[in-house]
């Protein structure tokens, strides 16, 4: 069981989310985030304050999956986030000790694996 | 001299010219109500973009009617477009227009409000995507080709005001000129690149009512206006510009309610836009019981456009051709039917006996739209042979506010830093310079 956690652009939100529902990967939470990786900076005026915004407005994918996604699941993220240009993202994988649908009690791979219906 | 000024301060109106004054300032309130409508409707990513396409319309229409738009649309009754006599504000000084009872530089800043109102609504076609720069080009150039041109035909002294055509605040230049050129705008510069692919939702609805009750507001200057003073015509058109949108209100409350169960804010938003629009060419020229009919009526062809058009592959993007073109179309020609002699002492419709009015509407209503679209799309496309009319995939992924602007909306100003300082100064950091590292 891991959580992959998914760093994209805001822009690719949609492309994401299809990517992911493709690969049938149906549990997923999203925040809005901000961070800074290697980008250019934006430099921004206003009247006679121009700034530089070190942060970029990022949005964060957290998915738990059983072990036989989390390959399935990187590949929709790259897919459906890349534009080639700096700033498209990153993915983090992180061991997950526990999981449980609340609705049934589930635990663990039953709670993170999709339900067949 | 002296007696010439006598003379001509004897002919300017105090009332008159206090309402026009009034009157200049509500109509120039609309292009920024114009422009939080817009904004709203846009993504947050364009907010100030869309913002600034109505602004730049200050900025590029008063110059170009100072310069040649108000002469060639006032000067003069060709029949296809005005002398140069009040180019660069000849002649446009404190003395009375021939005709009215108002300073000649009044009734042009009145006209120029009108000018620049228009040329802000074309950009609803062509938001979130058009080069800020293209678009100050293009608008420059239509300012002139197709707006003053189209102001001379309707009230400026042109082939249709001069065969009776009746149009009483610019039902011609102003509605059907925008929303035609609207949809050749939109055609010639494409769609959003994720047009058809993604919801591409308003972003603050809150924006879009409040600017359309202030263009309503306005409204009442731009039609109210247009008599030039205080007499029956314009107080009548007035009172037409309460009437005719309220009941344009109730109707669409209706259709939405039937469609989709619910009326929503930004179709009453749109439909206080329409009824406007409506009851601008008709509007001192029609019963008030008329406009109260034309604003319902004016309900349904707009309706019916706004819930077709995004079903097509044309992206104009915020409907000026259903809320303007439609609508204004539709005024234009209801009017031909029910104008009232009794009421505007100019004309009857074809209602009341007078077919050679219905008829000169309809000229009307062929011929300006197939020149404000024909003009428009030719002028884009030669604009676009000699330079990119829009920002590229990436650049309309970011957003159009910090790449035409290097603004933001919304900025909440976290990991800025500041680099206009003295001490950055000194360091010698310019503009743009990457930085490996800065946290």
């Amino acid at each position: 069981m891991k959580l992959v956690i998914g760093i994209v652009r805001p822009e690719k939100a949609n492309d994401v989310l299809e990517s992911l529902y493709r690969a049938e990967v149906r549990g997923v939470t999203l925040s809005r985030v901000q961070g800074h990786g290697g980008e250019l900076d934006r430099v921004e005026t206003y009247r006679g304050t121009t700034v530089k915004m070190g942060l970029a407005e990022k949005l964060r994918f957290e998915i738990a999956v059983s072990d036989d996604f989390v390959d399935a699941t990187i590949e929709a993220l790259c897919a459906g986030g890349r534009t080639g240009e700096v700033g498209d993202g990153k993915i983090f994988v992180v061991p997950l000790e526990r999981a449980v649908r609340i609705r049934t009690g589930e635990t663990d791979h039953g709670a993170v694996t999709p339900v067949a219906n | 001299m002296g007696a010439l000024d006598t003379v001509a301060a004897a002919a300017i109106d105090t009332g008159d010219t206090a309402w026009m004054l009034a009157a200049t300032a509500l109509v120039l309130l609309m292009t920024v109500a114009l422009g939080l409508f817009y904004s709203g409707l846009v993504r947050s990513k364009n907010t100030l973009n869309t913002f600034m396409m109505s602004i730049a319309a200050f900025a590029v229409a008063t110059v170009t009617w100072a310069a040649v738009g108000y002469s060639l649309a006032f000067d003069g009754t060709g029949s296809l477009v005005g002398g140069l006599g009040h180019a660069f504000l000849q002649g446009v000084d404190l003395a009375p227009r021939e005709g009215s009872t108002i300073p000649h530089i009044v009734f042009f800043a009145f006209q120029a409000s009108f000018c620049i109102i228009t040329v802000a609504l074309v950009s609803g076609a062509v938001v979130e995507r058009m080069r800020f720069g293209a678009y100050l080009i293009f608008a420059a150039l239509w300012s002139v080709l197709v707006y003053a041109v189209l102001a001379h035909w309707g009230f400026g002294g042109g082939w249709l005001m001069g065969n009776g055509t009746l149009d009483f605040a610019g039902g011609i230049a102003v509605e059907m000129g925008s929303g035609f050129s609207a949809l050749a705008a939109a055609l010639v510069v494409g769609a959003r690149k994720d047009y058809g692919r993604q919801a591409l939702l308003p972003h603050n609805a809150v924006y879009v009512v409040l600017g359309a009750g202030l263009l309503w507001f306005g409204w009442f200057g731009f039609n109210g206006g247009s008599g030039f003073g205080i007499n029956d015509a314009g107080v009548l058109a007035f009172g037409n510009t309460l009437l005719a949108p309220a009941c344009t209100l109730v109707v669409w409350f209706a259709l939405d309610a039937i469609r989709g169960r619910k009326v929503t804010a930004i179709g009453a938003a749109t439909a206080i836009i329409v009824g406007c629009v409506v009851i601008t060419p008709a509007g001192g020229y029609v019963s008030p019981g008329w406009a109260m009919a034309l604003g319902a009526l004016a309900a349904f062809p707009c309706y019916a456009m706004i819930v077709w058009r995004p079903r097509t592959r044309v992206d104009e993007t915020l409907d000026v051709l259903a809320a303007h073109g439609v609508a204004g179309f539709t005024g234009i020609l209801l009017l031909g039917l029910v104008a009232q002699e009794s009421w505007n002492g100019v004309s009857d419709g074809l209602l009341y006996g007078n077919a050679d009015q219905f008829l000169w509407q309809v000229v009307a209503a062929a011929a300006v739209p197939a020149y404000a679209f024909g003009v428009t799309f030719v002028l884009l496309k030669v604009l676009g042979a000699l330079m990119p009319l829009r920002a590229s995939e990436h650049e309309e992924a970011l957003g159009m506010d910090i790449v035409q602007h290097g603004e933001e909306a919304y900025v909440t100003g976290e990991g800025a830093i500041l680099i206009s300082s003295p001490d950055a100064a000194e360091a010698g950091e310019q503009r743009g310079v990457p930085v490996a590292n800065p946290i």
